[in-house]
């Protein structure tokens, strides 16, 4: 228990509770995930990985059920502490890399910094600087987000993702929009950093290749996990 | 990234940035809706001042007469009339009952500015074959002169009034043929003349004025008139203008004299100043509105189009304060801007107006007023309004899911 990033106790998903168009999505979802563990989720679209992913990241609470990051009940925080939480807690990685087109590609990497800090500082460009060496973009680090390529903003958002130094990484499909070389290297970068800084990473994938190549593999299928 | 400006400002000017052309559209309806304000204000400010200042200081602010004369009916026993009715008497010129007490007492109240003695009445003035009627203003000069300021309208002469003098208006000294230095006879109704010499003209801007006017020293026309130390007004000026209605009644509730304001001598004019003010502040505020509504609807958009952003930014960690300071921000930073460059247009057309518009002897139409506190006033109002306007869009952004947002 001591080592958990993240545990998931009966956690039950329902749509429009109350009115015809009710949908349960998640069914009792039971499970785990150790610090440095680096884990896939797999299944079919519409099962409700991209809704359990929402969970997970503290974007979306469960209907019922618990969940606990980092051995504190989530479903007592109010909306203030659940931010802070997911702030300093958990890094998102996104299919479409979703950074801001308004900055540059170093300024998306501040960005957590910045909204934690209230001002800018030299720690903070730094910090910011360092983590795009570590993925490789530091001699573009100034070009604005949307005029790289693709594979370059993948990995921009990776290291936006590792800024506040989070538990957790939670990473839905983020090679999906790839070609096999660049989802590779992107895929490669996460475990290295799962490796290096023991980061824990939970992987939402269509790719069976990559998701073989991570520690453990949960599939879900209609809401429920399958083994 | 300038280190000093917080988190907030620097979302706030780079979303504004990053749409440029929305940014330069709205700033531009701004602009033109405040320089729309400011001209419109400087202009009326200077066009009103103008005319109250023509106005006020060719009349008192407040003139004390004598009441009425009534004739009271006859009674022969309680209740019973003896005549059923009563005719109306004509009113002599008769003097303010204890004039110099009243006059006292006016300098003493604290809302009074200036006050100053008059004897007016009727006469004729002749010169050779041509006469004609005029008014007659006996006048203290030195205090007279700080009420109605003759001096400053005086076209050819001085503003000297010794016993053997008159000023008169232009027309009546055309018509008398008369210039500076000739002498006139004066002859009252009651038969008694005077030969004064003429020291000025005066145009006091209206032409049947101007044909009528004359002024003499105080004791002359009480001479002339037969009230000797009476004075059938007493004429003042006050610290604000628009107080004098309210003053009047006050003056006439504790004084034996009648008090008019300018107010209501100049019932017409009075209402097309509160007409204009009123139709000025109605402009002011639908123009303001309609700045409002352009900045809502430019965030509402901004809001819909960077719902992504905001999903991104509320995932790592952004708080929802912080989201609708940014949107918030971004209202106050459009008004204000607007404000400046709207400001800058106002005040431009408004001197390029003024040396435009002419009248027809070349001099100005109204005096140019650009006043510190009307851009002051500008720029506060149009950055609280963008605040306001901003205020919708940004509770919208603040309480927008982050998951549905990213989800789009």
């Amino acid at each position: 228990m001591a080592d958990e990033v993240l545990r998931l106790e009966n956690v039950c998903k329902v749509y429009n509770v109350g009115r015809p168009s009710e949908t349960e999505v998640l069914h009792d979802i039971d499970f785990a995930l150790e610090h440095g563990e680096f884990l896939a989720l797999i299944g079919p679209s519409g099962s409700g990985k991209s809704t359990l992913l929402n969970i997970v990241g503290l974007l979306d609470r469960p209907t019922s059920g618990r969940l606990t990051i980092k051995g504190e009940d989530t479903s007592l925080l109010g909306d203030a502490a659940i931010t802070h939480l997911r702030g300093h807690t958990i890094g998102f990685v996104f299919q479409d890399h979703h950074l801001i087109s308004a900055f540059s590609a170093l300024e998306n990497v501040m960005m957590p910094l910045l909204a934690d800090a209230g001002f800018p500082s030299p720690e903070i460009t730094k910090r910011a600087q360092d983590l795009m060496a570590r993925v490789d973009l530091e001699k573009v680090a100034g070009n604005m987000a949307m005029n790289m390529s693709g594979g370059q903003q993948q990995r921009v958002a990776i290291a936006r993702a590792l800024a506040m130094n989070p538990d957790l990484v939670l990473a839905d499909e983020p090679t999906g929009n790839l070609d096999t070389k660049s989802a590779d290297s992107v895929f490669e970068l996460m475990r290295q950093v799962n490796r290096e800084s023991g980061t824990s990473f939970l992987v939402v994938t269509h790719n069976l290749d990559l998701a073989r190549r991570c520690d453990r593999i949960i599939e879900v299928i209609d809401g429920r996990i399958a083994h | 990234m300038n280190r000093w400006l917080p988190f907030e400002w620097i979302a706030a000017v780079r979303f504004l940035r990053e749409g440029r052309m929305q940014t330069l559209f709205i700033i531009s309806g701004i602009a033109i809706g405040v320089g729309v304000i400011v001209f419109m204000s400087a202009l009326l400010t200077g066009l009103e001042a103008n005319f109250i200042k023509r106005v006020l200081t060719s009349q008192p602010h407040i003139q004390l007469i004598p009441p009425d004369q009534i004739a009271r009916p006859q009674r022969n026993g309680p209740k019973v009339l003896e005549d059923a009715i009563v005719q109306r008497p004509s009113q002599r010129v008769i003097s303010i009952d204890q004039w110099l007490k009243i006059r006292d007492r006016m300098l003493a109240l604290p809302e009074v500015t200036a006050a100053s003695p008059t004897m007016a009445g009727s006469a004729l003035a002749i010169r050779g074959a041509a006469s004609r009627a005029i008014s007659i203003s006996g006048v203290e000069p030195t205090s007279y002169f700080k009420i109605v300021r003759v001096p400053d309208y005086i076209v050819s002469g001085e503003a000297r009034l010794t016993n053997q003098d008159i000023i008169i208006g232009i027309e009546l000294a055309k018509d008398l043929g008369a210039v500076v230095g000739d002498k006139l006879n004066i002859q009252a109704a009651s038969g008694t003349t005077m030969v004064l010499t003429v020291t000025g003209l005066v145009d006091l801007g209206n032409k049947g004025v101007n044909q009528r006017t004359t002024y003499v020293a105080l004791r002359t026309a009480q001479s002339l008139l037969g009230v000797i130390g009476g004075v059938t007004t007493i004429d003042m000026t006050v610290q604000d203008i628009y107080a004098a209605e309210t003053l009047a009644k006050l003056i006439e509730a504790s004084n034996h004299v009648e008090a008019d304001s300018w107010i209501v001598t100049n019932a017409q004019f009075f209402t097309a100043v509160q007409a204009q003010e009123i139709s000025n502040t109605m402009i002011r505020l639908f123009v303001a509105l309609s700045v409002a509504f352009g900045i809502a609807a430019v965030l509402v958009v901004s809001v819909i189009q960077r719902s992504k952003d905001i999903g991104i930014l509320r995932a790592m960690g952004t708080s929802r304060g912080q989201i609708l300071r940014v949107f918030l921000l971004q209202g106050g930073m459009l008004g204000f801007v607007g404000a400046l460059l709207g400001s800058a247009m106002g005040a431009a057309g408004l001197i390029y107006w003024h040396s435009a518009m002419r009248l027809a002897d070349g001099s100005e139409l109204f005096p140019l007023i650009l006043e510190r506190s009307l851009f002051i006033d500008a720029a506060v109002l149009a950055t609280l309004t963008g605040l306001l306007a901003a205020m919708a869009p940004a509770l919208r952004a603040a309480k927008l899911d982050p998951a549905e947002a990213i989800r789009g």
